[in-house]
């Protein structure tokens, strides 16, 4: 028996929500005394695949075919499936990115594993059951999910963990299996990302916007206040209807469901629609000229005020904590 | 082309969660319960692709009888037939199990299902069902176009998107892009009523998870003001007090 994570690439680095999920996976390794193993797929250097070891990894598993270049689910649980038959592993860790919401229910299938998507803190196995606090209605809970099968897979929410390093260089394996053609039958033909902005679900800090902006031509200073700050930008669901920002920023019941560390919202009412999306954020500030609006009820700081002159004076006031700190 | 939806019946947006039994049954007195907004994104790209004799669209539910009237709402909407397997939807295994058994039995060239619910928030039935046919699943797409026997979609990734073609059969999440909501018109209304709902039963399987209790978040403390005029108070604070920049 032992714990199995899958680390995920983007453009060839591990991000932040990677090391949680390898610190994490080890937590759960160390519950079990026993240890942990990571499988990278794709193309990652050395140096990067060895430095997990510092998060907890005992040994590193490395699928770097050219076949395997760019991500297609049901090939990488594949991969995983058989990396984890091949290690006894029996409990498998992974983000609940997007990607890991394609490869999680795969694996379970091919495991017969329960299946704890977005957990938000360790398994609970001190009654003898393993149980996994995770999020529900979009946010406006939490349910606690017992999982009865010898297999498990839990896939950790971004933001929900925190990083435990410490660890020295873990040693890499080449891992190579034979792959089915059949799984490959989807093609990525191209991949669009924007590298020069903070991307959103596991963004630390986010600064949304709502309805109060009034139009598209306004979000140049939303913008600029995320630049400063290093945070992700997001909106209201109207916003993102009217076509005023892309639907990936969408926050809420309806869509992305975030847990940053800050969430500053200016110039949204705070439906609950919306406000399922962010509650569990841990720190939320308030920017509304409406005294009365639902969102102060749930903020822990807040300003009563314009966000046109707001805004502004908040980016002066970032720009010179930063040339002071 | 046959299209196959997967749907299920939600508490609606605007309901507030609680819970009874010592917080281990979700409370559902008052609620009212709605078709997935993700399923009736779903739904709408599915009767945009079959519209002009294109093909037909069947939509699927595991549940019991009273999820009969948001059955009915998607064939308002415009799906031709339904099927409700006639089950609690324990969990996603089980509902991917019993989808995988109908479209076993039915073969169907694309099978849609909403990103998520918006109760359990899972994102597994998608992934699951393509894993007990052994066909390609994508988890979360924005955009779904077909071109002969190949399909071209948008994957959402973080920061950005992938583009993917995959021929038939497959499965995917459906999110917000790849079709306008439609609502039911009085046609689809009164037609939905003799169009064919047929019921069947579920098939064994084995129980890997389970909801034992439910939590809800903390509430937070009284909301701390800062001056509109004192930005720069807000600041310190967020950097001194609450730790976060
Ligand atoms: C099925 C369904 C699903 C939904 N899902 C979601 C979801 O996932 N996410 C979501 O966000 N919504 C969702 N909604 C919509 C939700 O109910 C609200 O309508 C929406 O969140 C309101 O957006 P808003 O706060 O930007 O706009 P409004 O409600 O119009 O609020 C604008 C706010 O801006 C303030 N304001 C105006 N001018 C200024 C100014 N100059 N300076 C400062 N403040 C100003 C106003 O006081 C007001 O509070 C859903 C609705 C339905 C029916």
């Amino acid at each position: 028996m032992s714990v199995l994570v899958y680390v995920e690439n983007a453009d060839g680095k591990f991000k932040k929500s990677i090391f949680e999920v390898v610190s994490y996976a080890k937590a759960i390794a160390t519950q079990n005394n026993t240890g942990l193993i990571a499988i990278s797929i794709g193309t990652v250097s050395t140096d990067e695949l060895a430095n997990l070891g510092k998060y907890g990894a005992d040994k590193v598993l490395n699928a770097s075919t050219d076949q395997l270049k760019t991500f297609v689910n049901q090939a990488y649980a594949s991969i995983i499936f058989e990396a984890a038959k091949k290690e006894g592993a029996n409990i498998i860790v992974l983000s609940n990115s997007f990607s890991g919401r394609g490869l999680a229910p795969r694996i379970g299938v091919k495991m017969e594993a329960g299946v704890a998507d977005g957990a938000v803190s360790l398994p609970n196995q001190t009654a003898g059951s393993f149980t996994v606090k995770k999020t529900a209605f979009s946010g406006k809970a939490f349910a606690v999910v017992e999982l009865n099968s010898e297999n498990k897979v839990i896939s950790l929410t971004p933001n929900s963990y925190k990083v435990i390093d410490g660890g020295a260089n873990a040693p890499l394996e080449t891992f190579t299996v034979e792959t089915k053609e059949s799984d490959f039958k989807a093609i990525v033909k191209d991949i669009i990302r924007a590298t020069d902005k903070v991307s959103l679900p596991d963004a630390e800090i986010v600064v949304s916007a709502g309805r109060g902006l009034k139009g598209p031509e306004n979000w140049g200073m939303v913008e600029e206040l995320a630049n400063l700050l290093g945070a992700a930008t997001a909106c209201s669901k109207p916003v993102s209807d009217a076509g005023w920002r892309p639907h990936s920023e969408h926050v809420g019941q309806t869509g992305i469901v975030v847990s940053p560390n800050l969430y500053i919202a200016i110039g949204i009412s705070g439906a609950i629609q919306h406000l399922a999306g962010i509650s569990s954020s841990k720190v939320i500030v308030v920017i509304n000229k409406d005294p009365e609006a639902p969102f102060f009820k749930v903020a822990d700081y807040g300003i009563v005020g314009d966000a046109f002159e707001v805004i502004p004076k908040l980016i002066e006031a970032v720009k010179q904590h930063k040339a002071s700190a | 082309m046959k299209i196959l939806v997967c749907i299920s019946n939600v508490p609606d947006t605007t309901t507030k969660i609680t819970f009874t039994d010592n917080n281990t049954q979700f409370n559902t007195a008052g609620v009212q319960f709605i078709l997935n907004p993700y399923d009736e994104i779903a739904l709408a790209r599915a009767i945009e692709l079959s519209e002009g004799g294109k093909g037909t669209v069947t939509v699927i539910n595991i549940g019991e009888i009273s999820t009969e009237p948001t059955i009915r709402k998607a064939l308002a909407i415009g799906a031709d037939d339904a099927v409700r397997v006639n089950a609690k939807p324990h969990d996603a295994y089980f509902v991917a199990f019993q989808l995988a058994q109908y479209v076993k039995e039915n073969a169907f060239d694309l099978i849609l299902t909403g990103r998520e619910s918006i109760d359990y928030n899972g994102s597994k039935v998608a992934g699951m069902l393509g894993e007990f046919l052994d066909i390609p699943s994508i988890s979360i797409i924005k955009k779904l176009d077909i071109n002969g026997d190949i399909a071209t979609v948008e994957r959402e990734i973080e920061g950005g998107k992938e583009v993917i073609t995959i021929p038939f059969p497959f499965v995917a999440g459906v999110a917000e892009g790849v079709a306008e909501w439609k609502i039911p018109n009085m046609r689809g209304i009164m037609s939905a009523r003799t169009k064919p709902l047929k019921v069947i039963e579920a098939v064994a399987v084995k129980t890997l998870s389970e909801v034992i209790s439910y939590e809800t978040p903390a509430p937070r403390g009284q909301v701390k003001l800062v001056p509109a005029d004192d930005a720069a108070k807000l600041i310190e604070l967020l950097h001194s007090e609450a730790k976060v920049i």
